[in-house]
This record gives C-alpha cells, structure tokens and sequence, in this order.
C-alpha cells in the first residue's frame, strides 16, 4: 500500500509533526505549502513569506535539522518530521539565541521581514562550519535576500556570533 | 502564487511507482527534491492532475561503488553526495560542481536524479553527467532500460523519459587514469543559474594531452559536448595557444541563448574564457608539478 493516496484533490490528509518540540496533529489537502501550514494552520507567523518560489528565502525553516525554504516543501511531506522556526530559537526566559543578539547589536536587520530566513540559514551555516571565512559567510548568505541592510552588518553579524558561540564552547577555567 | 490543486500519492518504492506512473502517467509528475517543480507549481506554469511523491523511496538514496564507478540512487540528496566521501575521491568533477546547485538550503532537498530527469539547460548536474559518460538506469512498466548522457538528454526540459518511467540510477564510470577536473561558471550571484559553465578534464601523458573532455552549460538547449574541441587537443601540449584554438573551437560550435542576464554574444565570450581556464585548472589538477614548473 502507498503512504498516502488522496483519491480526490480536496481529500485532506493527515499530518504529524513536531515543530519548535510541540507535537501537532492536523489534516491538510495536499497542495498546502509547508510556509501556509505553519502560518496560518499553527499560527506561527514568524516563518515569513516573501517570493514563493524558493529565491528570497524568507521562509526557511530547519526540516529535521537541515535548512529548506518551507515555500518547497507540501505540508503532506513533513508527516513524522520534525522542524524549528525562529519562534524556536530563543532561549529560557525570552533569551535571544546568540545569532538573534549578534544580528541586534550588529544592526544586520532594518525592517526586518528576511531576518527569520537569515536567522534559520545561519542557525545551520554555523553548526555545519562553526568558523566561516568571510568568503564563505557570504556563499553561506547567498540564499537569503535582503532589500534594506546591503548585506555588510549581516556578515558582521554572523562572524560575531560565531566568535561568541566558540567563546561559549570552550571549557571555562 | 499557491500550488493548483492536484491528487497526491507517496509512494513507498520502485514498484509503487511504477504501478503509479502505470496508471496516471500522462497527468502526473514525479515530485522528488521538488526544488524546481514546486516553484512551477506555485507560479501555475505546470498543473498536473497528480504528484507521485518519491521523497519516502528509501531504496533510490545511496550512493555505492559498483563495475568500477559509482552509483548514484535518483533520490539522493545534492547535500548528500556533496558532503560523501566516495564523491570526493572518485568524482572530483561532480565535487566541484555541486557547490553551484543552487543554495545549501536548495541542495538539503534537490535530489541528483530531480535535477538530471528535469534537464534545465543552465543547470550544472547535467553537463557534469555528459562531461563523465554517466549512464542512466530507467525503469517503467516494460521493465528497465539504461541509456547514455548523449540520449537522455534531449532538449530544453526534456529527457528521453517517458510518461510512465523514472529515472532510477545514474552511474558514472570509472575515470581515465591521472585525470584532472575543473569545473567554472559564471552567475550574476552564487547560486544563480549559470550564463555560462565548463565541466572540462585532462588526462596528461607526459607534456601531452592523452584525453580531454569538454561540456558546457547554460549554451544551447541542453548539456553541450564539444568534441571538436576535444579532439583538437588530444596528443598536443597543452600551451597557452591550444587553450586559445579550444576556446575559439567552442565559440564556433556553441549557440548560446539571449536574454536579460546576457546576450547570446556575452555568454559565447564567457565560454570560451571558462573553457581555457577551466582547461588549464585541470591539467594542473591532473599534474600539479605542471603548475608549479609555469609559476616560475
């Protein structure tokens, strides 16, 4: 037997998920795209929509871990995955996780609509290469787009948080 | 900019698929890493009655060293086989070329099969697929078949896949001995489609070119072949004025489209300059001392 077969277009399938370690269970037609489903099925308008068609990156998320734009993916999809959005980045009591503090003190955002994506890409860029070249920072942004900054507090921004994150790693004396 | 509405089904394997494909072939599509068809999708510039989800085929994800080459199972993540170490030592060129595809983000879901079975001409995965003589494993109702690079790809978004087939595997033989790849290309911005791009290797055999191989990208309808200029260099030294005699051998063959990013004349110059560094990069790969020996 197939995973899911909807006989007819409209026929909901169901869904569940764990985003930001909170369990949902929802049925949905399949032509909901994964950015939709967590706006307006879950309410977690954080993730943001800019292009839906996968060029500005505004809507990345991590899907298990690894950074997508929610705008290519079906909510169908994710059934069993489990996926964090910027409402899931912050720590105890309203902590801004380090990136969010570096992008604050480094101004890398002015209105504000792309920096969720940023937020997300750099969450995984960071994890993957904890100590980024500036070349390499920016082949890391390319796939978010940002109309305001110019991009150079951006880089600034994440170079500072991967100084500060290694700083946390290291062993204190 | 939301999907049109459609039927779905996820398959579990091959077989399902088959069956599938079987029964809608004519109004479905196959929705793999779903990196370009999705943006199709949303943007209504295709409207199939029906996805055949394969991202829960577990068995078309591996990649395996096999008959002396490399097999690569469709549904392989492009983050997948960028991070594999099998890909790093076996198939440098597709190495090099994967950090092109898109984004990292794009290249978490893209799949090495969604990429090669939709055949954008600028895109890099299938001029690397010519550029290697890859073989392409395809299965349908009738059962399997496997077709070269040189058939497969047919025109602008177009394969030799039929309605009712998928693409399963595609296996690149084993390299030349002592071979050195490069691959270049030119976008506006990382990750952009290509202008231009050159998958090129170089075999040496002492200070002459034993083999070379030359494709291009983001020039015709399809992945582009240059043989003639291949065949220009083989038994020569590589000098500085062969690199130059490749470079105007590809101008020649090549037709290059126009449009905002570029004009057809642009994107014929920035072929043949990638085309003799690309060249010259490989034979350094292929012979490091080489390269050393022309610093002094």
């Amino acid at each position: 037997m197939t995973a899911h077969s909807s006989g007819d277009a409209s026929a909901r399938v169901p869904v569940r998920v764990t985003v930001n370690g909170r369990g949902y269970t929802d049925s949905v037609v399949p032509r909901l795209l994964l950015s939709d489903f967590l706006r307006h099925r879950l309410r977690l308008t954080g993730t943001h929509v800019g292009c839906e068609h996968g060029v500005c990156g505004a809507c990345t998320v991590l899907l298990d871990g690894e950074a997508v734009r929610a705008c290519l993916v079906l909510a169908v999809q994710v059934d069993g995955a489990s996926i964090t959005t910027v409402e899931g980045l912050e720590g105890e009591g309203g902590r801004l996780h380090p990136i969010q503090a570096a992008f604050h003190e480094a101004h890398a955002l002015q209105c504000g609509f792309c920096t969720p994506g940023f937020l997300l890409s750099v969450v995984a860029f960071l994890r993957d290469r904890p100590d980024p070249s500036e070349e390499e920072i920016r082949v890391g942004l390319a796939g978010n787009l940002c109309r305001c900054t110019g991009y150079q507090n951006i880089v600034r921004a994440v170079r500072m948080a991967s100084e500060r994150m290694a700083a946390d790693r290291r062993p204190t004396a | 900019m939301k999907p049109p509405v459609f039927e779905y089904t996820a398959v579990r394997s091959v077989e399902e698929a088959v069956a599938e494909l079987s029964q809608h072939g004519d109004e479905a599509k196959l929705l793999a890493g779903g990196q370009s068809l999705l943006p199709l999708l949303n943007m209504r510039l295709v409207t199939p009655a029906r996805l055949i989800d394969l991202n829960r085929v577990s068995e078309l994800a591996y990649i395996t060293e096999r008959d002396g080459g490399v097999g690569i199972g469709a549904m392989t993540r492009q983050r997948h086989a960028e991070r594999s170490p099998v890909v790093a030592a076996r198939l440098p060129l597709l190495g090099h070329a994967l950090p092109w595809v898109g984004h990292f983000q794009i290249r978490n879901r893209g799949t090495i099969g969604g990429s090669l079975s939709h055949a954008d001409p600028a895109a890099e995965l299938p001029a690397v697929a010519l550029c290697l003589d890859a073989r392409f494993t395809v299965r349908g109702p009738a059962g399997e078949r496997v077709l070269g690079a040189e058939e497969f790809f047919r025109t602008h978004l177009t394969t030799a896949l039929q309605a009712t087939e998928l693409l399963t595997e595609v296996w690149f033989p084993p390299a030349p001995p002592e071979a050195g790849w490069a691959w270049l290309e030119l976008c506006r911005r990382h990750g952009d489609f290509a202008l231009a791009g050159v998958a090129a290797m170089v075999a040496l055999d002492g200070e002459r070119v034993r083999e070379a191989r030359l494709c291009l990208t983001g020039v015709g309808d399809r992945p582009v072949r240059v043989r003639a200029a291949e065949a220009l260099l083989a038994g020569e030294p590589l000098t500085p004025a062969r690199l130059g005699e490749a470079a105007v051998t590809v101008r020649q063959v090549i037709d290059p489209p126009g449009d905002i990013h570029a004009t057809p004349e642009y994107r014929r110059h920035v072929a043949g300059v990638l085309v003799a560094r690309a060249l010259g990069l490989a034979a350094i790969r292929a012979r490091p001392d080489l390269g050393r020996k022309s610093d002094r």
